[in-house]
């Protein structure tokens, strides 16, 4: 078991989502940066898809009521157990009664507290992660409030974990080369040109050329950017059709509106571009009141983006599992 | 990328109807959107019925999301060259014969007019009919599931009376009950979330049509017909 001990709204149990329901309407939902949640159960010994809790207002705690593994990742900022402050990125053992608290990090958007087990919430439609907006899934289909217990799953290794922690390169230091860094305080969002696209005038200069701001009517289902509105240079009626979370659509008032992981399933607004899916994750950490800018992208780069994620997960699950077994025969 | 996209298919006539070839454009690098040409009618959603049967044996297709007389298909992975999955998917189109599902029937009781029927006046007045002869046209009409999405186990329902037809709001209603039953330009629905909605009411529906924890969590499915009956008419 844990126990919430505080909480701010709109902090939910996730895992990787229900994809696959899109047909009868229902979104994948799963964690904004499901990098941070793939990394941070691997760390743990869980499967990547086990649940954990995404942060997203701070600060917040929970007690433990047995002795587990834990880490904190995604977000920046020091996780603090009892009085003792620690690394995100990091697996730790915790003993029983021990707090862990989250304070607002200092850049980023969202933390993820992965347990050794994953949270044993009932799994609706083949995933844990909270429907906010069907109201179902997760902790009882809702955010998390104070007081809530939830049930932890057995733990497959309970796992030796170095007393010092277990630590991993952060994605966002040990892939570098692979996601460019901020520029002048903006972050470039890789996007592929969207069905629409060729309505807006002049390649979309506009829209690829000026420094959007996410805007505080933003949330896990969409960002709402502001800026110089774009229009088309004429208005349509599009049939409903399915969407994804990174499509990039423009209402009529013209300021762009980016899905994210509570996505509709289906929409209408005219498709100015769309997210790389890869680089979903980053714009999950990307805070309200940030910057962000759009990069043209290619198909060919966002395969290659993929590659350098799968092979990073990869390399982070074999390490772990050598560290372990190591750690087991000397113990 | 999109210029060699283009290639392939007419992708500037914006709008998905008209001349005879279907549209093709991406979503992010691993999903693609196939827009049929023509009507909005049954005979084009039948032949995105049999695309969607293809397209979900693709062993690299992750899921697809049949939309109105569109299909989305999700991939596992970015293509290295997108070209290649617009070439497979208009040709998929191109081999995909009319099919019909084979659904089953639904009757949903209605309560027409009262407290939900916000909208009703205002048909009324755009149709230039009374609120009874609307009602009638409405449920006389037999209906058939296009696609279903926006909410969960939502269902486009194709085979609203021309007559009836009435644009969504510019303003959507803020708080909308689940269980209206709206128009929504050419189509017809049940709302199945409390919230903002564009589509304007006429009614409210009890069923239940959505239960998560079902092994069939949708009641309706693609194909399947839906007729409305009047429960109670309050005017």
């Amino acid at each position: 078991m844990i126990e919430i001990v505080e909480t701010g709204p709109f902090n939910t149990v996730q895992d990787l989502g229900r994809p696959g329901y899109r047909d009868i309407g229902v979104s994948a939902s799963g964690a904004m940066d499901p990098f941070a949640v793939r990394i941070g159960n691997i760390l743990v010994g869980n499967e990547e898809g086990a649940a954990g809790i995404e942060v997203q207002t701070f600060p917040f705690s929970l007690r433990f009521d047995r002795r587990t593994v834990f880490a904190v990742t995604g977000a920046d900022g020091d996780p603090i157990l009892d009085a003792l402050e620690l690394l995100p990125w990091c697996a730790y053992t915790a003993e029983a009664g021990q707090v862990l608290q989250l304070k607002h990090p200092p850049t980023l958007a969202r933390a993820y507290v992965c347990i050794g087990g994953g949270l044993d919430v009932p799994s609706v439609m083949g995933s844990r992660s909270t429907s906010l907006r069907g109201s179902f899934g997760g902790n009882a289909g809702r955010p998390l409030v104070k007081g809530d217990r939830i049930a932890l799953g057995k733990s497959a290794d309970i796992a030796p974990v170095p007393a010092s922690g277990l630590a991993v390169i952060e994605p966002a230091v040990a892939l570098r080369d692979v996601f460019p860094d901020l520029v002048d305080g903006t972050l470039p969002v890789r996007a592929l040109p969207g069905g629409e696209h060729a309505l807006f005038p002049d390649d979309g200069d506009a829209f690829w050329s000026q420094t959007w701001k996410i805007s505080s009517r933003s949330d896990r289902t969409g960002y709402r950017l502001s800026g110089e509105p774009i229009k088309p240079t004429a208005s349509i009626e599009m049939r409903s059709h399915g969407i994804v979370p990174g499509v990039i659509q423009v209402p009529p008032g013209g300021e762009p509106i980016v899905q994210m992981s509570d996505a509709n399933t289906a929409g209408g607004y005219p498709k100015i571009a769309g997210v790389i899916e890869c680089d979903l994750w980053r714009l999950g950490q990307a805070r309200i009141g940030s910057r962000i800018r759009f990069v043209r992208s290619t198909h060919a780069e966002a395969r290659a983006v993929e590659q350098a994620v799968a092979r990073y997960v990869e390399d982070v699950r074999t390490t772990s599992e050598m560290v372990k077994r190591a750690l087991r025969a000397m113990a | 990328m999109i210029a060699t996209l283009n290639n392939h298919m007419p992708l500037r006539e914006i709008v998905p109807a008209a001349q005879g070839r279907a549209r093709v454009s991406s979503i992010g690098a691993r999903s693609f959107l196939l827009e049929a040409p023509g009507e909005f009618d049954l005979a084009a959603q039948r032949r995105i019925w049999a695309l969607s049967q293809t397209v979900r044996g693709w062993p690299d297709i992750a899921e697809i999301v049949p939309g109105m007389t569109n299909l989305l298909a999700i991939f596992t992975e970015a293509p290295e060259d997108p070209d290649t999955v617009v070439a497979r998917l208009l040709e998929a189109w191109g081999n995909a014969r009319s099919i019909d599902l084979a659904g089953k029937t639904i009757e949903v009781p209605v309560h027409y007019g009262g407290e939900h029927a916000v909208d009703l006046p205002a048909l009324c007045d755009l149709a230039r009919l009374s609120d009874r002869e609307v009602v009638r046209i409405h449920h006389e009409a037999t209906y058939r599931v296009f696609a279903l999405g926006s909410a969960p186990g939502f269902g486009y329902l194709h085979g609203l009376d021309p007559r009836i037809y009435m644009p969504r709001k510019t303003v959507p209603s803020l708080k909308m009950a689940k269980g209206c039953v709206t128009i929504g330009g050419m189509q017809t629905g049940v709302a199945m979330l409390t919230g903002p909605n564009g589509w304007n009411s006429i009614g409210f529906a009890e069923l239940q049509m959505f239960d998560p924890t079902s092994p069939m969590p949708a009641m309706m499915a693609p194909g399947d017909t839906v007729r409305f009956v009047p429960a109670r008419i309050e005017l």
